[in-house]
């Protein structure tokens, strides 16, 4: 039966929780099912929105963290204990119903077309919409070289850990030098990522998401190596 | 488009509050929500000054030292953000602006307050005079954070508090009436929380 | 007050124009520079959000819900245009 592309308007949707998978201790991915969903790139996110008996509504952005390809859309949850939305979000049962729109994002996505070699670097949650990209890259077989670069504060921060070990991935702890650990630690900075990272002549495509903070230093610190700034592209995160 | 409800969610929202202090449509919150319209400006106090100029027989500025000296109040009052949040009983410090525009000779009859960073807010002159306004510099008895607005912010707890300009550096008094920087893209020109002014048009 | 970027409002601009507007390339109106959108500074926690040209810091466009419809104001756009800029990608 052939189908017909329809372009739709961005609206808000009803997504049912599948179900709840535990990352960390803080930190949940939500996997839903929802009946109008087109499907997505890797790395666009998707909003969701909140709505209280009274009307009163918040809504935050939520990056997908599942691969176009994969049977259900997920996202990843960070709870704060003071935050408005995550602690609802991450107590949230399988039935449970909650509104979202999406898919959103056309710059920080990835595709096999736009090539390589590819490095993904990591602030905290930023991991998230880099772990679609690794997902999707692994989908589709792609034979795009591909690095991950996770900077996480304390190793029982660390998301999707056992999964991101099956890529060629660099973690490094930034407040904590655990006794038992072979990994780094200390931040990405320029001496990081001239070791880790492709050389500029090989041009490699990167992708940084995580805190601000975290993203202007990478950034800087990529296009002070000699990284095209073109070649660059940023997600910055705000608190939940 | 009806919106699902979420059960069970309620926000960062206290419980009942007394009615009668918080205008309709708000909520009362005990935080202290920091908004911006852009990045916090850090004005060193010693290349800050206050000027009330524009129609007025003779501009006036002060320095910080000058303005330090000038007799000053302590202010308890209830604040109402057009985002939703009241909050009750905050407590500041600062110069009336009675203190300011006395001796000031005009026939203007509205505000242009303008700050660091480009802000600008319209208000009646009459809104800023007779106990309803001051320039604050200490929030709850520390000097105001630059996140708040510090050095020195306006405080107009009569109006909803994208009034209450943050980084203040001036008032301009005026025969018409300019519409400052949300006024001029769709919030109400007076702004009373108690009439819901919320938007052009309210 | 820590800025976000053009990715925050994503969700707004999709809604109001009907395409991702993130990888388009805007001109600042008051500085001349170029750059895409979704690499703006943003200002989402206010009364409405502001984008901020990443090299001057004045604003390139600011939305505002009003009952329920968001107005957008381009005026600190001087060129608005679909795709990037810079070849590369």
């Amino acid at each position: 039966m052939e189908r017909t592309a329809i372009r739709r308007r961005l609206t808000w949707q009803l997504a049912r929780v599948v179900e709840g998978v535990t990352e960390t201790a803080r930190t949940t991915s939500i996997v839903l099912a929802a009946a109008d969903w087109q499907g997505h790139l890797a790395g666009q996110h998707v909003d969701v929105r909140l709505t209280a008996e009274d009307g009163y509504q918040a809504q935050r952005s939520y990056s997908i963290a599942s691969a176009p390809e994969d049977e259900h859309l997920a996202i990843t949850v960070q709870r704060l204990d003071d935050g408005e939305v995550s602690p609802y979000l991450t107590a949230l049962r399988p039935g449970d119903e909650l509104e979202l729109r999406g898919p959103i994002g056309g710059y920080f996505v990835w595709e096999e077309r736009l090539g390589g070699p590819l490095l993904l670097v990591a602030g905290g949650a930023g991991v998230v919409p880099l772990r679609a990209m690794l997902r999707h890259h692994r989908a589709i077989a792609s034979d795009v070289p591909v690095r991950l670069l996770y900077s996480a504060r304390t190793r029982s921060d660390l998301i999707y850990r056992a999964e991101l070990s099956e890529y060629e991935t660099t973690i490094t702890l930034t407040d904590e030098e655990p006794e038992e650990w072979n990994g780094r630690t200390g931040r990405i900075d320029s001496d990081f990522l001239a070791e880790t990272a492709w050389a500029p002549a090989e041009r490699p495509l990167v992708y940084v998401c995580g805190p601000t903070g975290f993203v202007e230093a990478v950034a800087d610190a990529l296009v002070a190596l000699g990284h095209g700034a073109d070649r660059v592209r940023t997600e910055r995160f705000g608190p939940t | 488009m009806m919106a699902g409800v979420s059960p069970g969610f309620r926000g960062r929202r206290s419980g009942a509050a007394d009615a009668a202090r918080v205008p309709p449509g708000q909520y009362v919150t005990p935080d202290f929500p920091v908004l911006s319209a852009g990045p916090t400006p850090h004005q060193p106090t010693e290349t800050w000054s206050f000027e009330i100029r524009g129609a007025v027989g003779k501009p006036m500025s002060w320095t910080w030292e000058q303005f330090m000296a000038l007799p000053s109040e302590r202010v308890t009052a209830d604040i109402h953000c057009v985002s939703k949040w009241s909050k009750l009983d905050t407590s500041w410090t600062g110069v009336s602006l009675d203190t300011l525009l006395d001796g000031v000779d005009t026939s203007a009859g509205n505000v242009l307050a303008f700050c660091d960073g480009g802000y600008t807010t319209n208000l009646p002159l009459d809104d800023v005079r007779n106990g309803k306004a001051w320039v604050a510099y200490e929030y709850g008895d520390e000097p105001l954070a630059p996140e708040h607005g510090g050095p020195a912010r306006l405080l107009v707890p009569h109006l909803y508090f994208w009034k209450s300009a943050k980084w203040v550096r001036g008032i301009e008094l005026r025969q018409d009436d300019e519409p400052g920087f949300w006024e001029n893209y769709g919030y109400h020109n007076y702004g009373d929380p108690w009439k819901e002014q919320r938007y052009a048009g309210d | 007050m820590i800025a976000l970027d053009g990715n925050a409002i994503a969700g707004d601009l999709l809604e109001v124009f009907g395409v991702d507007l993130t990888a388009a390339t805007c001109e600042c109106a008051v500085c001349g520079a170029s750059g895409f959108l979704a690499e703006a500074v943003v200002y989402t926690r206010g009364p409405g959000h502001v984008a901020r040209c990443r090299a001057c810091g004045e604003p390139l466009m600011v939305l505002v819900t009003v009952r329920g419809i968001t107005c957008v104001d381009l005026r600190g756009i001087a060129a608005l245009a679909a795709g990037p800029a810079r070849s590369a990608l």
